[in-house]
């Protein structure tokens, strides 16, 4: 196993090994089976998108919603904090 | 399901047999330590606090010592006072002896210093054991109180060792059993879903308001707790927002309806899932929701932390592969295999439900072997 997805509604799934760009990764979700191949290297512990999810719309990891897609994001593409925002809360740090 | 506990005087079962003293103030817990270091079996608090405090800290130590002292793995109890402590030693006593447990009293300026205070001390222990009847009886698992702590978290707690706390936690509030769970500052950014979880909308109010004190408090003293995490260690790790960190922490709470929200070591009711106020410090958060009455603690952690109590067992817990061979000297159950594919959240689940009752039952936990017996109270205000 490569990574996970915790409910249907995910649209994001966590690697659970570094896994490289142009990987085939499959995803269990229950009974359904998801393949994807990835555009780009995602770390240990990072996520990348099960479809196509368009700007603006939430991003869902534990079947709740996590923030909203700053861009376009591709079925494949890692997913982190250059293409997703918080809605709660914004992060500033201080350092 | 039944278990093997020990029964108290006021009808609550325990599954440790702890004798405890309890120094009531900082100046009394050299004595305290040296009375408990003549028994293999008697432990201490190690009480920082006591004097000088503010009304809402004051009413917080109070429940802490009151609470240990009244949690039913602690059998018998020797509190030691200095005298002149703000904290109303007398009072706590009496209302813990109220309950018929046996507990007494000592006060360090009354017995004449140190050592005759510790001589004392040492005798009314051991005829307190003497006397005491050990009645363990087979009670069913609804008579448990576990407390979930996740600390030294990593990308794994929220992906695998929370999912599978949260498994065995909706497992045991389906059995009639309770959970607590803590650490508000931990649910910040998740506080909307836990209050569409809580069973009325007075609790769900409850749970809102806590939160937004805890970061109002922040704020006073130049937090910004929205603004701080995730920290960059945790976006390193794969964390993207604050709501990713904090559903990841929840999830060790499982899914069923959060039943109530309680103050700081405020006693926990009998059945159901509730959400206790503390801090992300681990110790002081163990400690406040063993104060309020729970026996045995579910500890997830990606790094490895050894911390334990003195009173309840511990159960570390991690998802880790590499955590848990570097600290298996600390670590109970390791349920990497679930990020292996090996194991399912359900198997690992069962496994770690296994590990509750063989502990519950009378086998101890790493923390309690190593004698990890961290204690400290969650204030807020200065001290005068």
């Amino acid at each position: 196993m490569d990574a996970i997805a915790f409910s249907k509604r995910d649209n994001v799934a966590t690697a659970i090994k570094d896994l490289k760009k142009g990987q085939t990764v499959t995803v269990m979700l229950g009974e359904e089976k998801i393949v994807v191949e990835l555009l780009e290297d995602v770390p240990f512990g990072h996520k990348f998108a099960l479809v196509d999810i368009p700007q603006s719309t939430q991003i869902f990891k534990y079947g709740e919603p996590i923030g909203i897609a700053t861009r376009d994001i591709r079925k494949g593409e890692y997913v982190h904090v250059h293409n997703v925002a918080g809605q709660r809360g914004v992060r500033g740090h201080r350092s | 399901m039944k278990v093997k506990g020990f029964l108290r005087p006021d009808g609550k079962v325990g599954f440790r047999n702890h004798f405890l003293v309890i120094p009531t103030v900082i100046c009394a817990t050299r004595t305290a330590e040296e009375i408990a270091s003549n028994f293999p079996n008697v432990v201490y608090l190690h009480n920082q606090h006591g004097c000088n405090h503010m009304k809402d800290d004051e009413r917080k130590v109070v429940n802490v010592l009151k609470g240990m002292a009244l949690n039913p793995n602690v059998a018998g109890v020797l509190f030691v006072g200095l005298g002149c402590e703000t904290v109303p030693t007398r009072q706590i006593f009496e209302s813990v002896r109220e309950s018929g447990k046996p507990a007494e009293c000592l006060i360090i300026q009354e017995e004449g210093g140190t050592l005759r205070t510790i001589e004392k001390g040492v005798r009314t222990l051991q005829k307190m054991m003497e006397e005491y009847e050990t009645k363990q009886v087979e009670v069913d698992l609804s008579a448990v109180t576990v407390a979930i702590e996740c600390g030294g978290s990593d990308t794994t707690s929220g992906i695998a060792s929370n999912p599978v706390v949260g498994y065995v936690a909706d497992k045991l509030v389906d059995m009639g059993a309770t959970v607590v769970f803590s650490e508000t500052t931990e649910i910040i950014g998740a506080e909307h879903i836990l209050a569409r979880r809580a069973v009325n909308e007075e609790v769900a109010k409850k749970l809102l308001e806590l939160v937004s004190r805890c970061e109002k408090n922040a704020l006073a003293g130049g937090e910004d707790i929205r603004g701080v995490n995730p920290t960059p260690g945790n976006i390193r790790g794969g964390l993207t927002t604050l709501e990713e960190k904090s559903l990841g922490a929840i999830y060790k709470a499982g899914t069923r309806p959060i039943k109530g929200v309680l103050e700081y070591a405020e006693s926990i009711p009998a059945g159901g899932l509730y959400f206790m106020d503390s801090p992300g410090h681990d110790v002081e958060s163990v400690t406040g929701m063993v104060a309020g009455g729970a026996q045995i603690v579910f500890f997830t952690t990606g790094r490895g932390t050894p911390t334990g109590c003195p009173i309840a067992p511990v159960i570390k817990i991690t998802a880790n592969a590499r955590t848990y061979s570097k600290m298996s000297d600390n670590i109970d159950v390791d349920v990497s295999e679930v990020l292996e594919g090996k194991l399912t959240i359900q198997q690992a689940g069962e496994r770690l439900f296994a590990k509750l009752i063989e502990v519950l039952n009378g086998k101890l936990t790493k923390s309690e072997m190593l004698k990890h017996h961290e204690f400290g109270i969650y204030l807020t205000q200065p001290t005068l």
